[in-house]
């Protein structure tokens, strides 16, 4: 099973990366960004049948940084899909 | 002679990518007289009886997924954690506080740099806490100068941690001038036992009073003395 997690900062938590390429893209003449923010996107095959409350553990322990970071678990290969806000 | 202590055991723990796990160990000899006994990030167990144990600076594992957080999962850091709680002075220096936070021995987090750049020099700081195990041979609102390395040394936690830490009298070093948007000008962090200090400025690169003042000073030297002296005075 193909598994796509994608691990983002929090709202509110400031992400310089992510104001710097607004910024480049500014320059570049797109004037129409209002906000640029910057993730992670992580791709796993893992064994069928993995349970969604192992692959939140995953993201809690180790993928995201609960203080900052939200994830998002998104399963690529028609199972239903499950958001993996932590509860 | 003149050495303070007999038997200090200090433990210097190398991940891969560790690069200043050399500098720790010779600053930790320098001030104690005995050699830091070195140990492996894949060893399950830290030597018998260690008196100190220190997480060096450096690009553990590549600093991949998040600055720290491999090896804050590594199997020595079980045994570091035990050690905590058990009471062992642990330092953490750059890398070393960022594994800190990421094993959840201290709260928070280090980000990136507000300025996105690499910081490398001589920072002043304050020193908060001079009762610690690790601070008790500065003053308090003593200023020092201690040099960063860094790139992700920007400290962050919420408002209610912040507060919380604050109120603990937990910050060891805050910088006197804006160096990495860290929350509050924190550079230095204590648990709540007061026996685990992570700090991003790097003390074991400051312990020769010979040396030039832009080459790093000698202002990190009463840190590993504070350590030592606790130990012999224990």
């Amino acid at each position: 099973m193909k598994v796509r997690i994608l691990v983002r900062l929090k709202p509110g938590v400031l992400d310089p990366q992510g104001r710097a390429v607004h910024h480049s893209l500014e320059g570049l003449g797109f004037n129409d960004v209002e906000d640029v923010r910057i993730g992670r996107m992580i791709e796993m095959e893992v064994a069928d049948g993995t349970s969604d409350e192992t692959l939140q553990k995953m993201c809690e322990q180790l993928l995201a940084n609960m203080v900052i970071e939200d994830f998002a678990i998104e399963k690529l290969d028609g199972a239903p899909a499950s958001v993996g806000e932590p509860a | 002679m003149g050495f303070p202590s007999n038997n200090f055991r200090a433990g210097v723990i190398t991940f891969p990518g560790s690069n200043c796990d050399r500098d720790m160990a010779v600053a930790l000899e320098a001030v104690s007289g005995e050699p830091a006994i070195r140990i492996w990030h894949g060893d399950a167990d830290l030597p018998e009886g260690l008196d100190f144990i220190a997480l060096p600076g450096g690009f553990s594992y590549g600093d991949y997924l998040r600055s720290g957080a491999m090896a804050a999962k590594s199997p020595i850091l079980k045994a570091v954690i035990d050690a905590a709680g058990r009471g062992v002075p642990v330092l953490g220096v750059c890398n070393g506080f960022q594994v800190l936070t990421e094993s959840g021995l201290l709260p928070g987090v280090l980000m990136r740099n507000a300025g996105q750049t690499f910081i490398c020099r001589s920072v002043e700081l304050k020193v908060e806490n001079a009762t610690s195990v690790f601070t008790r041979k500065y003053t308090t609102g003593q200023s020092i100068r201690i040099p960063v390395a860094h790139h992700d040394g920007n400290y962050f936690a919420d408002e209610e941690t912040l507060n919380r830490i604050e109120g603990e009298g937990r910050v060891a070093f805050r910088y006197s001038e804006k160096v990495n948007g860290s929350r509050r000008d924190i550079a230095g962090l204590l648990n709540e036992a007061g026996n685990v200090l992570g700090m991003m400025p790097h003390p074991e690169r400051a312990i020769e009073a010979a040396a030039h003042p832009s080459l790093g000073g000698a202002d990190g030297r009463e840190l590993f003395e504070s350590a030592v002296k606790a130990l012999v005075t224990a």
